[in-house]
């Protein structure tokens, strides 16, 4: 590197626009989509807009799909049925979010965490369980901070019977129960 | 070490699946072929899975991620490969010769029903930088470029295309799966797309799903009595900028073809290749893609079609299955969709109008704007 003089501005050195004939392109075109949500998903959201978190079993390996498939993907078999799991579970993570996807400030927090949900006569490991990602209401930023949320029951918040459309946000979010 | 084909499935080929996902297509697909595989099981029997897909298809990035459980890859080595089917039963092929794996399974799936907007979709493949802008409106007019190319310099007429069409639906009525074939469709009375393709040259798009089981020589026959071998599989992309390449010709169609002619040792492919499956999403590439894989002379493919040296019962029959002017192109599945109607016909479970079985050439584009091609060689 001899003969490479210090910069004189050792902040960076201005430079013309002309020296660099780079500039960027513009998006030109659009991609949209429309997803099929075949027969487990699909059946799902219809659950979700009677109120109903369903689910599908496997009587071979035991395990519950929510949200639900088709096939068991551990034994690669069809599942064996449907079953309805209670709208209620715990906390097995959660994080609080400060910023939106544009990395704008919000204006309050969001607390968004993974619930598993009770299933009557069943027992899940923290491996594999039926579950839902969704925001957490009504806890306090600090019990979210600390990790105290994790393992606390919350049960969905439904939107009224009117409002649903058949969709993941049909629960507004799931709500910390108080002992 | 040889590599065999021990099972194959699909599902769909119907312009709309609506009643199934994606993820159930592919599973779908997967029970069939592992059934056609003397009942193997993925979770046991199986070394390594590769999916052949593309993002913007699937609407989901990195959808490598939603490869695996589908086909019973959970948890084990899977790996996406985005480019046409064929081109993961190249993967399958390099992992099995090289002696690390015996069973491996290649996936691929489609559903173009999905996407709203197609075709500017099929844009964003071209450079975003000195073609998109250009806003040429319809994809299928870079093909027409090509066409205009290729007849101009072979002297192939409209009626050549034509002979094409004509062919490639009389050839679909016989297969099941051909959901757009139709026998006596008019091409001159279909309207123009992009001049001198009209409707009738362009294949529509189809939903489907093809799994193919793959083994070594060592363990096929636990899964199969009725092996064919993949005995070349070579691919080929020409160049990125459509600007700079070959208008008139597919290259990339030759040098795949020739790599794995040389694989599978076969110096006379007019001679040796008892039949072909080769890409015709437009009518005028099934006599490029002839000459390409030097089945005619360039620029001969226009009269020994006239001559009905292709159709069913010719000569060299090319796409029995009436190829993807009949079926539809599911995206990167048609390299399969063409491979499985092959083995089919090669085990006897089609009965197609074919004298000589024992040696099939598939061939796989990639659609415009892609300078791609794949080129397998299978044998009984």
């Amino acid at each position: 590197m001899s003969g490479v003089t210090k910069p004189l501005n050792p902040r960076g050195t201005k430079y013309e626009r002309a020296d660099f004939p780079v500039f960027e392109f513009p998006v030109v075109g659009k991609a949209r989509y429309n997803y099929t949500t075949g027969e487990a998903l699909g059946r799902f959201l219809a659950g979700l807009k009677e109120g109903k978190i369903l689910g599908t079993y496997c009587s071979k390996c035991g395990r519950v799909f929510v949200p639900p498939r088709m096939y068991c993907s551990y034994c690669f078999r069809e599942v064996d049925g449907w079953l309805e799991v209670r709208d209620e579970g715990v906390v097995v993570t959660a994080v609080m979010s400060y910023i939106s996807a544009t990395r704008a400030r919000l204006e309050r927090p969001v607390a968004v965490g993974v619930i598993k949900l009770d299933v009557p006569g069943r027992q899940f490991d923290d491996h594999f369980f039926p579950g839902l990602m969704h925001y957490i209401c009504g806890a306090a930023e600090e019990d979210v901070k600390s990790m105290r949320i994790f393992g606390a029951k919350v049960k969905a918040r439904w939107k009224p019977p009117e409002q649903r459309t058949g969709s993941i946000t049909d629960i507004e979010c799931f709500e910390v129960v108080r002992p | 070490m040889r590599v065999g084909i021990a099972g194959v499935g699909w599902f769909g080929f119907q312009p709309e699946v609506v009643d199934y996902s994606f993820r159930e297509m592919m599973f779908k697909a997967a029970q069939r072929a592992y059934e056609d595989a003397g009942g193997l099981d993925p979770r046991k029997d199986v070394d390594a899975f590769v999916s052949c897909q593309e993002d913007f298809w699937e609407g989901i990035a990195i959808s490598d991620e939603f490869a695996p459980d589908p086909v019973g890859g959970a948890m084990k080595s899977v790996y996406t490969v985005a480019g046409d089917g064929l081109q993961c039963v190249g993967q399958a092929y390099m992992m099995i010769k090289s002696g690390l794996f015996d069973v491996v399974v290649v996936e691929s799936h489609a559903k173009p029903s999905d996407i709203i907007t197609l075709n500017d979709v099929m844009l964003f493949a071209t450079d975003p930088i000195s073609i998109r802008p250009l806003d040429i409106g319809n994809a299928h007019a870079l093909a027409a470029l090509e066409a205009r190319a290729y007849m101009h310099k072979y002297g192939v007429t409209e009626e050549h295309l034509e002979a094409v069409v004509e062919k490639a639906h009389r050839a679909g009525a016989k297969n099941p799966r051909a959901v757009y074939a139709s026998p006596g469709r008019s091409r001159s009375s279909s309207p123009v797309v992009a001049d001198p393709l009209r409707d009738a040259d362009i294949a529509k798009f189809v939903d489907a799903a093809v799994v193919v089981v793959l083994a070594s020589d060592r363990v096929i026959r636990d899964y199969t009595d009725a092996p064919v071998w993949v005995d070349g599989a070579w691919w080929s992309t020409e160049i990125s900028s459509l600007e700079l390449h070959d208008w008139s010709f597919p290259v990339h169609a030759r040098e795949a073809a020739d790599g794995a002619y040389a694989q599978a040792k076969i110096t006379d492919p007019a001679k040796e290749v008892g039949f072909a499956e080769v890409d015709n999403r437009y009518s005028f590439k099934e006599l490029q893609h002839v000459e390409a894989l030097r089945l005619a002379p360039v620029g001969a493919a226009k009269d020994l079609m006239a001559d009905g040296a292709f159709c069913p019962g010719g000569r060299l029959p090319v796409n029995l299955s009436g190829g993807a002017l009949a079926e539809g192109v599911p995206f990167e599945v048609h390299g399969l969709a063409r491979l499985s109607y092959a083995v089919a016909v090669m085990r006897g479970d089609i009965k197609a109008q074919v004298d000589r079985r024992e040696v099939a050439v598939i061939h796989s584009w990639r659609g415009v704007p892609t300078t791609t091609s794949v080129v397998v060689v299978l044998r009984t």
